[in-house]
């Protein structure tokens, strides 16, 4: 059974209109008037069990609004979710002792005690025993390394540390399916990097599926082999990221060092000249012409070092959401 | 049953401690609940100066019923459950399998215990100030009197009697946050019949007989002026009726509760979380 089947989900809000000023606060006191915004539309897709998959798309595309449908937040308007073969908005306790949803800007533990006191609520509702509760609660924190951090205060708890007892008491009843809604939002290179190894590990260990969006391209690139893009709340793209690249993106980056400057005029007949910086040039070529130009680069010019690399994933995803896609 | 027993003393023990967190804070919300004792000295003044149906020990026994009630009886849940939802904070409880008005009863639960210790504070000092209010009469300044074990007993069922119906009451009004952006406006509104007609301001023995028909009617002097007298043993509402009106209207409200609540929430969600 899949993890996640999703069929036409759609998701249309009422929102209200009023003009601004004294005349637009009278008309919208007497007669409001509405436009319907169409969050999402009719998207389609399937997860099974242990994938780890990259939930894409800029701001305001019906990401988090279909995060919330997939956790039964949200009523959808049309279309059909199953999660862990449960329908989530009739949120039965057997569907949500299976999920978790960590959004990465909102938290859920109490501001003003430890951390651990959030956590034994968690074990409470979740009907964890003592010694379970124990157990996990050492797992998870030598796992994330906050096992220091657990009998401060929230409040005072640094970004990253907050972010990772988060996680712990999101995951303490042990959830198969993760909804992650920017997990390493705000944090900075090293707490990311810590979390995204929390994840990697805690999908092995457990076989979790997880569904992840995130604006750092290295989260999707470290954990999600497969990613979902959604554009206007279509889904444009659902396929693994390299071929992604591949469609998007059918270049390389050519690195040269020369032990003499070329001018620009010269190089630009190699390929599209990304940055000259004394000796060293970066040029961008289509991944048909590579070899050839790689040959004549040798032949011609006085190379010192040549490397050959695939573009960063970023520019590629800014270009695509700019631009969108042709599905 | 464990389970049941196992949440309930972890919610409360944890808000206890978000409560204690909040000492200086609960020292002015019990001042701020402390009208009974305001209006208690202006009537025993009057009592001082004209005919009165009461003395002014009856007065001063009242008073500090009244006030003790209303410490054991104070509800903020709308003020809370409005903020949740309009920060979206709600969402986070509604993953859990757990219906969130057990936290919130937990909390205000746990409040009371944390409280409890500035209300022994401020007995005391009203027994200091007004020592009347623990003799047997005006007459008999030096003989003690205590409420018996009985009038104890009734008044603490009372309290909580009062407290879930008026628990359930602001929950339910609570529930216009899916609706409307400021709930608590209602809370305000009905806190005027509440002043008026609950005892805070006056015993209901005192108020002329048309008004006491009409008040006995709503649930409002059941929720002060009813654990009061029960607990001065001074009673013209028999125990067993007293409760009973209040578990009453307890049920009314609950069975309105959890309809808003399944009508509000598919709002919520239809709305966005």
């Amino acid at each position: 059974m899949a993890s996640i089947e999703v069929r036409e989900l759609s998701k249309t809000y009422r929102v209200a209109r009023k003009e601004p000023g004294l005349l637009g606060t009278l008309r919208h006191f007497f007669r409001r008037s509405y436009s319907d915004i169409q969050a999402v539309k009719g998207i389609s897709f399937t997860i099974e069990p242990g994938e780890v998959v990259g939930f894409l798309g800029p701001n305001g595309a019906g990401k988090t609004t279909a995060l919330k449908m997939l956790t039964g937040l949200i009523h959808p308007s049309s279309g059909t979710v199953r999660v862990a073969g449960y329908t989530p908005f009739d949120r039965s306790a057997a569907f949500l002792q299976q999920i978790t949803l960590v959004m990465g800007q909102k938290q859920q533990l109490i501001w003003d005690l430890p951390a651990l006191d959030s956590m034994r609520i968690n074990a409470a509702v979740y009907r964890i025993d003592r010694s379970e509760f124990q157990a996990r609660l050492e797992e998870l924190s030598s796992m994330l390394g906050v096992a220091d951090h657990l009998r401060q205060p929230v409040r005072k708890l640094s970004l990253g540390e907050r972010m990772k007892v988060e996680l712990m008491a999101a995951l303490l009843h042990r959830p198969s399916i993760l909804f992650l809604d920017e997990p390493t939002l705000g944090l900075d290179v090293n707490a990311q990097s810590a979390v995204r190894e929390f994840l990697r590990q805690y999908n092995a260990r457990y076989n979790a599926t997880i569904l992840l969006t995130s604006h750092y391209m290295a989260d999707i690139t470290a954990l999600c082999r497969r990613v979902l893009v959604i554009h206007h709340g279509k889904l444009m793209y659902d396929g693994k990221l390299d071929h992604l690249v591949e469609r998007f993106a059918p270049y390389r980056e050519v690195t040269l060092e020369l032990n003499q400057g070329v001018s620009e005029e010269v190089l630009s007949q190699y390929g599209e000249i990304e940055s000259v910086e004394g000796c060293e040039v970066r040029l961008i070529v289509r991944r048909e012409n590579l070899t050839p130009t790689v040959v004549r680069l040798l032949r011609d010019l006085d190379v010192q070092d040549l490397t050959v690399a695939e573009p960063p994933i970023e520019p590629i995803i800014g270009r695509l959401f700019e631009q969108g896609i042709e599905s | 049953m464990k389970w049941i027993w196992e949440r309930a003393r972890t919610i409360l023990s944890v808000n206890f401690a978000t409560m204690v967190e909040y000492r200086v804070e609960l020292l002015f919300w019990m001042l701020a609940t402390s009208l009974p004792l305001i209006m208690m000295g202006l009537w025993i003044l009057a009592v001082r100066r004209g005919e009165f149906s009461m003395d002014e020990t009856e007065v001063a026994r009242y008073f500090l019923a009244a006030f003790l009630v209303r410490q054991f009886s104070i509800v903020w849940v709308i003020y809370e459950f409005e903020w949740y939802v309009v920060q979206g904070r709600l969402s986070p409880f509604l993953l859990q399998p757990l219906d969130p008005v057990w936290r919130f009863l937990g909390a205000h639960l746990s409040e009371q215990v944390a409280r409890a210790p500035f209300v022994a504070l401020m007995v005391v000092l009203f027994i200091v100030m007004y020592p009347a209010s623990l003799s047997v009469s005006i007459d008999q300044p030096d003989l003690w009197w205590l409420p018996s074990w009985r009038a104890v007993l009734g008044a603490i069922v009372a309290i909580y009697a009062a407290f879930l119906t008026r628990f359930a009451l602001q929950y339910t009004m609570a529930m216009a946050s899916f609706w409307i952006e400021k709930p608590t406006s209602l809370e305000n509104f009905l806190y005027i019949p509440y002043v008026y007609l609950s005892g805070i301001i006056a015993p209901l023995d005192l108020y002329p007989d048309a008004v006491r028909q009409i008040a006995i009617w709503t649930p409002f002097p059941y929720v002060v002026w009813f654990p009061a007298t029960v607990l001065v043993e001074q009673n013209t509402i028999p125990f067993a009726q007293g409760v009973a009106v209040l578990l009453g209207w307890t049920l009314l409200f609950v069975v309105l509760n959890r309809f808003f609540w399944r009508v509000g929430l598919r709002r919520y969600s239809a709305m966005g979380a």
